[in-house]
């Protein structure tokens, strides 16, 4: 693994009992001691600790920060310029065809924005937007930086130990906080549908932070592999899986983050690579839907697993892009694309695995609900 | 005890053998949470699938270590995959076969060679 980079947290995580993988050209734990199904559900009823360092951390800054938000929206078809001070929006780069190029968080954080997109699309990601939006607007991929997530029920309790201030955050709020001597900049988010946090901590001082984090009886170091069981129970897209560059956000039922400013009839209606597709699936519907999938049996269906209206149809008309063992709901969990006319929660389909062709039913998403702190 | 290159173990009760997954092997597997077992009665071929198990992390199948027949299956796993993880070696055991010669064993592994291949 010698070509693979390391996180600052790397020598913490082999001290703590992970096994290491190879993830999107780093090397990352995928569990620790604990193993995947106790992490899972520890997070879900405590608080789990996750090193997201990985990800790419962007700064976007112009002299009118205006301008910063004015070009981002060339890129992307949700509303910057409506987003207030020390709030945080999801978002998604789209492509000339409407598919999605890589989802990604942004803040508005005064006089810039900071935005947080996929460590497997890092680069190109600031490749498009240096390619975009400079010399107006200077992008800098923040290297001196670690990102942490606490996420679960008992996430504020711990994290206001460090400073009451976060208690005051609502869901989707970011701001400054000094933690354990250093600049955090935290927000109010995450991805595994529970209540949490987000921290930007310098390098220098990540390991550290980590460490009094992990120091609280409530917080367990939570692996990569929990994290994909998790996002999966809170309905939450894996892009390369859930959404690619084929897929709209229409398509993907992502129309909840394209706010009524980029609308047809919005304020600034369109701008956005693949608008066309995009504004004309809104107005007119689409082919095929992302589902949740309820497999009725305990046999988990998995990613490529084809569906079928029927026992014995020949032509398949579905595919699960995400699949595996939910550990809260205690059963198999799934979710992918099926033709429009069978993407009704409650319907009946078939899931071929292993030359078997399993039932399995449309269920609404998310598997778990939320627990976010509005 | 004996054990195969596929991380099985087998011990002789009887004219039976009983077959599961070495402690090693649940553990690199992970969280087990499905398993689907064989017909009772059912006459296998060494090699063949013969068991269905999928952990958190992916599936996996269990190959019939000898030529036999399936004479009982450990039901019980089916509703609690779980206990892989916490007794491989004992209560979690697959299924039990009739094989024609017990003499075939005499060429597995004993647990010291065992433990010398898995390292």
């Amino acid at each position: 693994m010698s070509d693979l980079k390391r996180t600052p947290l790397y020598d913490l995580h082999v001290a703590l009992g992970a096994k290491m993988v190879p993830f999107a050209g780093y090397e990352m734990p995928v569990q620790y001691s604990l193993g995947v199904m106790k992490e899972h559900l520890h997070c879900r009823e405590a608080a789990g600790l996750f090193d997201v360092s990985h990800m790419g951390q962007v700064i976007l800054r112009s002299e009118n920060p205006d301008v910063a938000k004015a070009a981002l929206e060339r890129l992307i078809p949700q509303d910057v310029l409506g987003l207030g001070e020390g709030r945080q929006r999801y978002g998604f780069f789209t492509n000339a065809a409407g598919g999605i190029e890589d989802d990604l968080m942004f803040a508005n954080r005064g006089d810039h924005l900071f935005v947080v997109v996929n460590a497997a699309c890092k680069e190109a990601d600031v490749a498009r937007m240096r390619e975009d939006l400079e010399p107006e607007v200077t992008v800098k991929l923040l290297e001196n930086r670690a990102l942490l997530a606490l996420q679960g029920p008992k996430a504020e309790a711990v994290l206001a130990e460090h400073h009451p201030m976060v208690s005051e955050m609502r869901f989707m709020d970011v701001a400054t906080v000094p933690i354990a001597g250093a600049e955090c900049w935290v927000s109010r988010s995450g991805y595994t549908g529970e209540d949490g946090y987000e921290i930007s901590v310098p390098v220098a001082a990540a390991a550290d932070l980590a460490r009094a984090l992990l120091e609280h009886d409530d917080v367990e170091a939570i692996g990569l592999g929990a994290r994909d069981s998790l996002r999966l129970e809170a309905g939450l897209c894996l892009y390369g899986h859930d959404i690619d560059d084929t897929t709209s956000p229409v398509e993907a039922g992502l129309t909840w983050g394209i706010q009524k400013a980029r609308r047809s009839s919005g304020a600034r209606e369109g701008g956005f690579p693949g608008a066309d597709r995009i504004l004309s699936e809104l107005a007119k519907g689409v082919s095929r839907q992302r589902v949740g999938l309820k497999p009725d049996g305990r046999a988990p269906m998995r990613e490529g697993t084809a569906l079928f209206a029927t026992e014995a149809a020949t032509d398949p008309v579905g595919t699960v892009t995400s699949g595996g063992f939910g550990p809260s709901v205690n059963g198999p969990v799934a979710m992918g694309y099926v033709e429009t006319a069978h993407s009704q929660v409650g319907t009946a389909l078939f899931g071929e695995v292993r030359g078997k062709r399993l039932p399995v039913t449309v269920a609404s998403l998310p598997f778990v609900a939320a627990g976010f702190k509005r | 005890m004996k054990y195969t290159e596929e991380h099985e173990w087998l011990r002789v009760e009887g004219d039976e053998v009983v077959v599961g997954i070495t402690a090693h092997a649940a553990e690199q597997l992970g969280d087990v949470v499905f398993i689907e077992l064989p017909d009772e009665g059912a006459t296998v071929s060494k090699d063949d699938e013969v068991v269905v198990i999928e952990s958190v992390k992916a599936a996996s199948d269990i190959l019939a270590p000898l030529d036999g027949e399936i004479t009982e299956v450990n039901e019980a796993l089916v509703d609690e995959p779980g206990k892989v993880n916490e007794d491989p070696e004992g209560d979690a055991w697959f299924f039990k076969m009739k094989i024609e010669d017990l003499s075939a064993l005499d060429d597995m592994m004993d647990e010291a060679a065992y433990k010398k291949y898995i390292g």
